[in-house]
């Protein structure tokens, strides 16, 4: 890993001298040996406090947005499984894929000081979906390994299954942490910020979260959300939402076929693109849509 | 200083359930924090910290201030009664009944915060002694010690054994309720065992943590300039979590919701990180994120102390440092601030 990392740097070093990027989105050492921070690097010099290890979790894709407005080419590092929130944000127009430069960093899995990642064990694998340089290594993505926690749910009663929400989403603080974290989630204004919406709140109410917020969020990023994992890692809560993306993206691949969200940034997800040998839901399900709730 | 088995912590819990409500660290649904308790419960002493901050036992999330409602052309508005329960706070960490200080100077200050103050007054805090110390855990630069946590009755665990030893007349009321349970305890045991926490707190990494530049007040509005803040925000997310995990975080925002039938009046936890904190009709006067994130630690370090006879509004529990999902945590930024120069820059 030290290896690659120096490569990334000396590569980073040259960019920069060619003048091909003035700023890079990259990871610093954070506080402790399992922690690196994600950070913006506005000088060449600050380049060799870059670190690129096995506690390199996070997507930097989202932090891209903000970069637009500025000057010039930004490098980011992106993991084999970052490039698919990229491509989403790009095929959402929120970035410019002119202005930016994707250093393809390889991955064996990331790590925290509980071992490795609960999104690694459902990783997409080795290809990077969009990259303009990478970095060659022998490093290879650790296999899949199913949660099974998707069965669990499926195979719950209607009454089981709320109970389970019900228990999950009761412990949630209104952080919005999985929100601004989602490289899904990029609304200049969130509906839920927005005074005249009128399911703006800041409050943590039982029948909000419950009802309202992940709910809502879960239906308006299907067809987007890349199961990147990032929600459940970052929510201090431990809430597994991902499960609700999940049951998302199984229904959508059962009723339209299989699609990958970031895949490729130029495919139509099948929420957004009609097609005459598409099911007619109501038909097929009842009202609603509803199969075996 | 009195002494029981711990495997009699239900029958303690059974006594002090007989005129007070307790709560004490519990799991539910993967996460630990502070539940009431009743018989049957599994109390998880071994957890340092609970994922929220026992801040909400006096200032909650969110709380009804009172109802307005029109009733045959007239408005009436109905105060919401304080809850007058009296509580015990069993297995409350030193640096979490430090935090109660720091709010208590917010709430209780003139003009007194009736809600915190009734919550307040009729809460019993029965703090636990930090056996094992984690890397995050920083109190001792704010001058707290896990060895003895204070409250009401501090209580540690030794070989078995759990001691207990009453601090204020909350305490001794406690201790006439359950003092069936108790012998007389070793004073040496509880001495032996506060020794043991020291010596590991010496093992910590962040033990030399010292706050540099925040500690010297004529200098800290020169902080505020500092190149660092536009350094450190850039990979702020804008979430809420360091504020609302914070257990001396207070800032509250207050709003209405109509219920179809009545104007319910509430307040609820609000963050200077989000962009509408504090929002005006003019706007708001903190339009970016490094304006938010300088704002929060400023608080922190500079502006409440400066009204506040010196003291911090930190406690160091180290909840910021295992949640942040930037690792944006108060120790970075006041080693990246607090130690750099006085022009603002540091090596970095």
């Amino acid at each position: 890993m030290h290896a690659i990392e120096e490569t990334i740097k000396e590569t980073c070093k040259k960019l920069w001298d060619d003048g091909e990027v003035n700023r890079i989105l990259a990871w610093e050492k954070g506080l402790f040996d399992h922690d690196a921070a994600p950070a913006l690097f506005r000088s060449r010099e600050r380049i060799s406090h870059l670190v690129y290890n096995e506690h390199c979790g996070g997507n930097l894709s989202k932090f891209l947005i903000k970069e637009m407005e500025k000057e010039g080419k930004v490098l980011v590092l992106l993991k084999p499984c970052d490039t698919y929130g990229f491509n989403q944000l790009l095929s959402e127009n929120r970035i410019n894929r002119e202005k930016v430069y994707i250093l393809g960093v390889p991955c064996g899995g990331m790590r925290d000081e509980r071992g490795l990642l609960f999104k690694c064990l459902s990783c997409k694998g080795n290809d990077f979906k969009a990259s303009d340089q990478i970095i060659e290594s022998d490093l290879s993505v650790p296999a899949p390994v199913p949660s099974g926690e998707e069965e669990k749910l499926n195979k719950m009663t209607a009454e089981e299954r709320f109970a389970f929400w019900r228990g999950q989403l009761s412990k949630c603080i209104r952080c919005n942490a999985c929100r601004n974290v989602c490289p899904a989630c990029s609304c200049i204004k969130c509906v839920f910020d927005n005074r005249d919406s009128g399911i703006e709140t800041k409050a943590n109410s039982d029948a909000f979260e419950e009802n309202l917020f992940h709910i809502i969020r879960a239906f308006h990023v299907a067809g987007r959300c890349t199961d990147c994992g990032e929600c459940s890692r970052v929510c201090p809560q431990n809430i597994p939402l991902y499960l609700l993306n999940r049951k998302m993206i199984e229904e959508m691949n059962e009723r339209y076929g299989t699609y990958q969200a970031g895949e490729n940034p130029e495919a139509k997800s099948p929420l957004t693109e009609f097609k005459e040998s598409d099911p007619e839901i109501s038909a097929e399900y009842g009202k609603g849509g509803v199969s075996s709730c | 200083m009195l002494k029981m088995p711990l495997k009699c912590l239900d029958a303690l819990f059974l006594e002090l359930s007989k005129e007070h409500q307790v709560f004490a660290p519990m799991e539910k649904a993967g996460s630990v924090s502070f539940f009431p308790w009743k018989e049957g419960d599994t109390v998880c002493l071994d957890t340092l910290l609970t994922d929220h901050s026992p801040k909400s036992f006096f200032f909650p999330q969110s709380e009804t201030l009172y109802r307005a409602r029109r009733e045959e052309g007239s408005l009436s508005i109905v105060p919401e009664e304080a809850e007058e329960i009296s509580s015990v706070y069993f297995g409350v960490r030193a640096c979490d009944r430090r935090s109660f200080e720091i709010l208590d100077r917010v709430f209780l200050s003139t003009p007194c915060d009736s809600c915190y103050e009734s919550k307040r007054r009729n809460g019993y805090v029965v703090t636990l002694a930090c056996e094992n110390p984690e890397d995050t855990c920083f109190c001792q630069t704010f001058g707290i010690d896990p060895a003895w946590p204070g409250g009401d009755v501090s209580v540690w665990i030794a070989d078995g054994d759990l001691y207990w030893k009453s601090l204020t007349e909350k305490g001794e009321a406690l201790t006439e309720l359950v003092e069936g349970l108790f012998e007389a305890g070793d004073h040496e045991k509880a001495e032996e065992e506060k020794a043991k926490i020291r010596k590991k707190l010496e093992a910590l990494p962040l033990k030399d943590l010292s706050l540099g530049r925040f500690e010297h007040p004529d200098s800290a509005m020169d902080l505020f300039e500092s190149e660092q803040w536009e350094t450190l925000s850039d990979t702020c997310l804008g979430c809420g979590i360091c504020t609302f995990l914070c257990p001396t975080c207070q800032c509250y925002d207050i709003c209405d919701y109509d219920t179809g039938h009545e104007i319910r009046k509430f307040r609820c936890w609000d963050s200077c990180m989000y962009p509408g904190f504090t929002e005006m009709s003019h706007g708001n006067n903190r339009n970016s994120q490094m304006q938010r994130f300088r704002q929060r630690f400023m608080h922190k370090l500079v502006y409440f102390p400066e009204n506040n006879g010196g003291v911090y509004s930190c406690v160091g529990c180290g909840r910021c440092l295992r949640k942040c999902p930037s690792s944006l945590n108060i120790v970075r930024v006041i080693k990246a601030i607090g130690e750099s120069d006085a022009e603002g820059g540091n090596d970095e």
